[in-house]
Order: structure tokens, then sequence, then C-alpha cells
């Protein structure tokens, strides 16, 4: 409680556990610099968000099904949006708009790299808290101004952005063209303070993982989700700015008069995509980066094996991270831009499948002579591969140039990215929040609910994503508020009917996963320091750790994966276990 | 609905879905044994009691293995692909002796717009047409895109034809339809609250009744024949 007590915590956070003091109820619970809460302040939130983009994503799809009927219970919609329940073509485009805006930034990236980012990095890499505890509360407390600015623009006059989340000018640039003008101008700025928080969280990780690695804690001694968060938090550094920039640029075009992307005055609408795209790539793997370190994680931890290949996959990290810079034009084959520049995309594009192969053979190989636990993380896991490897060939065909040219911007591309995102990061993610979450709550989640949760996303997340190649093949583009105004896509509407419930039947599942998420917190079985028999520094101390996280800054021996060693009584040993005579057998 | 593409009806059509099927044969056999092997370990390899996983940390050998073949594999499709992008989509290289028409994309329609004799799109004897492009069938046909507010993508599935369009560019498309018909044109960027309301149709007309459908329009615009 002394006033050196406190300095000590600042000087040497990784020794905060020696400088234990009593906080009140603010600084414990709203603004807490210690890692943990901050991780569980960004869970809650991304839950949320979470949990707003899927609800938009059911109106959208009952729009699909039943265009131009009303929504059950729609009455509750203002005439602005849905009158009579009846969705408005512009209230679609905002639902568009705000469920990828919400999904990418407000939930699996916050989910990804602000909850497990945070959580992780000092329990895993053996710190007491980050090397900037401050500027990591400061993270979190931009990210809740920005998540409400960017609700609030649904309540604005014109609604909320209606541009799509790429916010293509010069349809983003003047609200003439869409009739939203102040939604947007409060989308590029609620991006833009959101772009503060994630540069405040990446300075931290960066920083953390080179000074404060516990003693013997090497760089390849460091768990795969380390790597993937260190690698994530440079990308995150390097593209926000990015981002910012042009989000600047167009809100100047939209109130200022400037004209960077309008053509009548000069300007240029590729250079939107340009730069949206030299960030936006850049951003998909910051969505499945932190992914793939999960996601190995909990493979070696089911398999009870050392994970195949650590090198290599740390090198298929760096990789992807590099070569992710220099996809961009992928995303533009069919902008009008010099066909040169197309196949030299498409060449970088190609050869960007290998990392991700060579992850995924990684993987299998992990699993092979495994002994592998079913664990509810581990399904996870093992479904994220699955569904992984079909996101990645889709990948393919719109890598090669001419096959693009069909299925550029139809529902071939939303499968794909469902694939990644949803199939890929979200099925992470409840690997990762079902495998921490008694690290952070101190107790289980019930297996059975979380055994049908996890069925029932499988099942009905395939019948929801998989259809959706086949309508795009068929031509029918993405962003679309009435297929059946087109004559060949009224064919397919029967399609979209089953999509629509397969995804009523998915967010159905989502509510038992909530459910069991907060009833868990209280009536969840004791956890335990280690309960899935783990290896890393996390495992060795108490559920939940207490703040400084360490009693005595662990001195690390070994590698994160070492199960099933020989020498060992048990399949595990944690990283921090003294190569003692005792200890072996 | 499956996987295999409904006809195409133009020159590269063909090629196109071509270098579709043997794309979807790669990444379906690598699918098959990926997947396969997915389910075959988590059955074989599941925790029996007193059973200890085998201790192995890897293998150079199958990392070098499965860094080189996906390598050549992308490599060698993406090598395929270049031609046919650079047939379709290079203006240097676009057919002699095609007919040209300007198309102009706004929210929410496309103007098709066809010279008159002298080949000058604002002669007295051009016209212009909305939502509905005439174009004469085994002729290349290229299409001068433009853009007057945001921007569309001018996309005819039947075609395998898909080209934004940009405002403040003109950006040439060409193609050449092997069978009459009328087919279905759609807009695939988001464009605004119109942008699912932007159908139009293509008809391919045989050289005969297309020319005279022309010489029908001028008179219809009033202008000299």
């Amino acid at each position: 409680m002394s006033q050196t007590a406190i300095k000590t915590d600042w000087d040497f956070p990784a020794f905060a556990g020696e400088g234990h003091h009593e906080v009140g109820f603010i600084r414990t619970y709203i603004f807490s610099t210690d890692h943990k809460m901050i991780a569980k302040q960004f869970l809650a939130m991304s839950l949320i968000f979470l949990a707003l983009g899927g609800t938009l994503a059911l109106l959208m799809r009952w729009q699909l099904a039943f265009p131009g009927q009303p929504l059950p219970g729609g009455g509750i919609f203002p005439d602005t949006m849905a009158p009579g329940g009846i969705i408005l073509p512009e209230f679609y485009n905002s639902l568009v708009t705000m469920h990828g805006t919400f999904m990418i930034f407000f939930a699996i990236m916050p989910l990804l790299v602000g909850v497990f980012g945070n959580l992780l990095i000092p329990l895993q890499i053996g710190a007491g808290d980050m090397a900037f505890p401050k500027l990591n509360m400061l993270s979190f407390w931009l990210a809740v101004p920005a998540g409400f600015m960017m609700l609030a623009s649904f309540f604005v006059e014109g609604g909320a952005a209606g541009a799509g989340w790429t916010a293509y000018a010069p349809l983003s640039a003047d609200g003439e063209f869409t009739g939203v003008y102040l939604g947007q101008q409060l989308w590029l700025g609620s991006l833009f303070i959101l772009g503060f928080s994630s540069i405040a969280g990446a300075v931290n990780y960066i920083t953390t993982v080179i000074n404060m690695r516990a003693p013997g804690m090497t760089w390849f001694r460091l768990p795969l989700t380390i790597w993937a968060l260190f690698v994530t938090a440079i990308l995150v550094l390097l593209a926000i700015p990015i981002l910012a920039g042009a989000l600047i640029m167009l809100l100047t075009d939209q109130t200022l008069g400037t004209a960077f992307f309008l053509p009548a005055e000069g300007g240029e609408p590729l250079l939107w995509q340009h730069l949206f795209w030299f960030f936006g790539h850049p951003e998909v793997y910051i969505l499945i980066l932190p992914a793939f370190g999960i996601v190995s994680e909990i493979l070696a931890n089911g398999a009870r094996k050392p994970i195949f290949g650590y090198f290599a996959m740390v090198l298929a990290i760096i990789a992807i991270a590099f070569l992710g810079w220099i996809v961009w034009g992928h995303h533009m084959f069919m902008s009008g831009m010099n066909p040169l520049l197309g196949t030299t995309f498409m060449f970088t594009t190609m050869v960007i499948a290998v990392p991700s192969a060579i992850k995924v053979f990684n993987w299998l190989g992990t699993l092979w002579k495994g002994n592998i636990h079913f664990t509810v993380p581990f399904l996870h896991a093992a479904a994220f591969v699955s569904l992984f490897i079909i996101g990645g060939l889709s990948g393919i065909f719109m890598a090669s140039t001419p096959v693009d040219i069909h299925i550029h911007d139809t529902y071939f591309i939303v499968a794909h990215l469902h694939y990644v995102l949803f199939g890929g990061s979200l099925f992470a993610i409840f690997a990762g929040i079902t495998y921490w979450y008694p690290k952070m709550f101190g107790r289980l989640m019930n297996t059975t609910w979380n055994r049908i949760h996890f069925v029932g996303s499988f099942i009905f997340y395939n019948l929801a994503f998989f259809p959706m190649h086949g309508l795009g093949l068929e031509g029918m583009m993405r962003r679309l508020y009435d297929p059946t105004q087109y004559g060949w896509l009224a064919e397919l509407q029967p399609w979209n009917v089953f999509i629509t419930y397969a995804v009523f039947a998915l967010i159905a599942f989502q509510v038992i996963f909530f459910l069991n998420f907060i009833i868990s917190m209280w009536r969840g079985e004791d956890a335990g320091p280690n309960p899935w028999r783990a290896n890393s520094l996390e495992w060795s101390i108490p559920s939940p750790p207490p703040h400084g996280n360490f009693e005595r800054i662990p001195v690390v021996h070994r590698g994160a994966y070492e199960y099933s060693a020989p020498g060992w009584d048990e399949d595990f040993v944690l990283q921090n276990e003294p190569p003692s005579e005792e200890a072996v057998q | 609905m499956n996987w295999l593409l409904e006809p195409s009806v133009s020159t590269f059509g063909p090629d196109i879905d071509q270098l579709y099927y043997i794309i979807l044969i790669i990444t379906g056999i690598v699918f098959f044994v990926t997947e396969g092997l997915l389910i075959y370990f988590l059955v074989k390899y599941r925790a029996r009691e007193g059973r200890k996983a085998e201790y192995i940390h890897g293998s150079t050998r199958a990392e070098v293995i499965w860094t080189a073949v996906p390598f050549v594999v992308v490599l060698v499709l993406a090598l395929m692909s270049k031609p046919l992008w650079d047939q379709i989509k290079e203006p240097s290289l676009f057919p002699e002796g095609a007919y040209e028409i300007e198309v102009v994309a706004r929210q929410f329609e496309w103007e098709a717009r066809y010279a008159g004799a002298n080949g000058e799109f604002d002669a007295d004897d051009s016209f212009t047409l909305l939502n509905r492009v005439h174009v004469p069938v085994n002729q290349p046909v290229i299409l001068h895109l433009e853009a007057e507010d945001v921007i569309h993508s001018f996309f005819v599935p039947d075609f395998r034809v898909k080209q934004d369009a940009v405002p403040g560019r003109r950006i040439p498309v060409w193609f050449e339809i092997t069978e009459t018909g009328e087919y279905e044109l759609g807009c695939a960027e988001l464009c605004g609250i119109g942008h699912y309301r932007m159908d139009g149709l293509v008809v391919v007309q045989s050289e005969e009744e297309f020319e005279a459908w022309k010489q029908e329009r001028v008179a219809a615009n009033g202008g000299q024949p």
C-alpha cells in the first residue's frame, strides 16, 4: 500500500506480485490496469457486438429469404428502417455495412487481439502485467466510445452507413449517393478512434513480448499463440495508420469539400481501394493469425503431443505476415486497374497459399500418432482445421484471375470469407474461450451444453454457408436487397430460404453458448490451476491468477509443447517445472 | 445447384470454365485427402487407457515436401491463368474489327450508346438505349464502360464477363458471343439503394437482325439512316 510498493509496480511490472496492493471497485472492474481484467472487459464488449452483428445478419437473412414480407416483431423498427416491419433497401444496406463492421472491427478483432492478446501475453511469457498497463487501459477505453459512436449512427438522420464495410468511394464520399450523411461520418470517426485503441494495444504487445519474457523464455520456447499475437501486433501497428489516413481523406471529402476520391473534381476512386486494401489485406491476417496460434496450442494439448514442426509454424506465420502486404490487389481484379497488375497480384496471392498449406499439414502432423482427448476446445480447434481447409481452397479459385471474373463480388466470396472468418476465426475463438475460460473465471463451462453448442454450430454453420458457393457460381451478386428482382436468381430462391433457416438454427445454438458462458461464472465446476493438463506458464498459477500473476518470476526450462515427453510420469510438463532428479522417473 | 457451371455462350467462356474445373479437381483432391486424414487421425488416435502419444517434434523431409508441392501447384495454376487473363482483359490484345458500343452506368440503370454511320457516338444518327444492349452474334464486341456517379459493375454471368464501371474512367471490355438470345445483365458492385434492381438485358442477334434493328432505331430516333 505504500508509495514504494506502487512505484515498484510501475517500474518493474514483472515483479508486481511483490508489490501487491488492494485497489477499489472502480480500479478493479472499470478503470483497471490489470491485463486480465482488461481482457475480460474486451471480452464483454466484443461478445455484445458479436451478438449484435449476428442479429443484423438475422434481419438480412429474413429479407433475403422473404423479400418484402413483414418481419415478425418488426413493428419495433421506425418507419425510416422498416415501415410495417418491411425492411427498406436503405436499411438493408446499413445492415450489410454494419454487420461487416461490427463483426470485423468490434467482434473478431477485439476477441482475438484484445482478449487473447491481453490475457495470454503476460501469462504465457511469465510477466506480471503488460509493459504499459495504463496505455492498456486507454486502449480499452478508446474502444468503448468508438463502439457507442458506431451504434449511435443507427439513430441519426439518414441512418447508419450504407456503403459496405469497405466504404468504396465515391459511394461513401458524398451523402447524395446514399442519403447517408452523418451516419457515414460517424462510421469514419468511430473507426478512426478505434484505430488508436488498436495501436495502443499493439505497442504494448510488441514491447511486452520483447522485453518482459521470463528468464529462460527464449524466442523459440514461446507458445505459438505468443508468436502469432506478436506478429499480429506488428501488422496492426503498420496497417492501422494507413486506414486512419484513408479515413481522414474520406471524411474531408465528405465534409470539407476535398476531392481525393471524387473524379468530377480530379480525384481518383481507385485510390480509396488501394489504400483500403493495403490496410485491409493485412487486416485479414490480423483476423486469422491469432486463431492459428490458439488452434496450435489446443490441438497439441488435445493430442497430448508436441506441435509438429514448431519452427516451420513460426516461419509460416512470419511468411504470411510478410506476403500479406503484397496481395491487396486481388480485391481489385475487376476494378479496372492495369491487367498486368492483376497478374502480379495473382502470383503473390497464389504463393500465400503455401504457408497456409504448411500450417494445415503441420496441424495434421500434430494429430498423427497422438492420444487425442476430445475436449470441447479441441473439438472447436479440429473444426477450425476442417473449415479453414475449405476457406483456403476456395481462395484459390478467386486467386486465378480468369476464374475470378465470374465469381468476383458474388456469394462465392461471401462463402469464402465466412469460411475463413466464421469457420476459421470464430471457431478458434470458441476454442480459445472454452479453453481459457477456467483461467479467466476459475470455473469450467458446462461441458454438456458446450458439446451441444459445438455440434449444432458445426452442422448449421455448414448448412448455412456451404450452399453459398453454389449461389455464387450461379452468379448471385453480394449485397443484394432482393435477389428475386433478377430472373436467374429468382429460380434460386429456395436456396435462400434454406440458408435463412440454417442461419436461424445456427444463431439459436449461439444462445446456448451465451447462457452457458454467463451461468458458468457462478455455477461452473471449480477449475483448479491446470484443468487441461497443459504446459504453458499460465497453468502453473491459480485460476484466476492473482493481481501480478506470479508469486515469483518463473524460470523457464523448456518449450511449450513437451507433451508425452519421455522420462516424465505425466503426459505433460510445465514449462517452469525444474528438471530435477526427483521429477525424472 | 451444384459445383458445375451453367453453360457459357462467349468464345472465352469455355476456357474460363475449363480452368475452373482444373482448380476444382485439384482442390477437390486436396480437400478429400486432408479432410480424410483429419477424420482418420481423429478416429485412429483417439485416447485410450494406458496409451501415450508418440513424442515427435516434426520432420524436415515432410516440411520440404509439403512446402514444395503446393508451391509448384499454385505456380502452375498462376501460369495457366495468365494467358487467358491477358486475352480477356489486356486492351492491346483485343481482337481487330470489333463492333464498339458505349455503356454508361448510373444509379440505377445502364445506358447503351450506339455510334452513327461515321463511327461517332454523338452523331445525328447515333442513339441510346436504356437497360438493353443489343450486340451481333459471332463478332467481337467492345463495350466502353463509363460511370456517371458511383462505381457499378457490368456482369453478365452467361458471358463470364464482369468489369467495374468507374467514374472518371473509360474501361474497354470485349467479348464475342456464339449464340443468339437474351441474356440477363446485373450490377455486381454495391451502388446504393437501387443496387438490387439494376438489371438489364443483353440481346444477341444475328448479323442481319442486328443491322435491321439498328436501322429501325435510327429511323425511330429521327436521324438520317
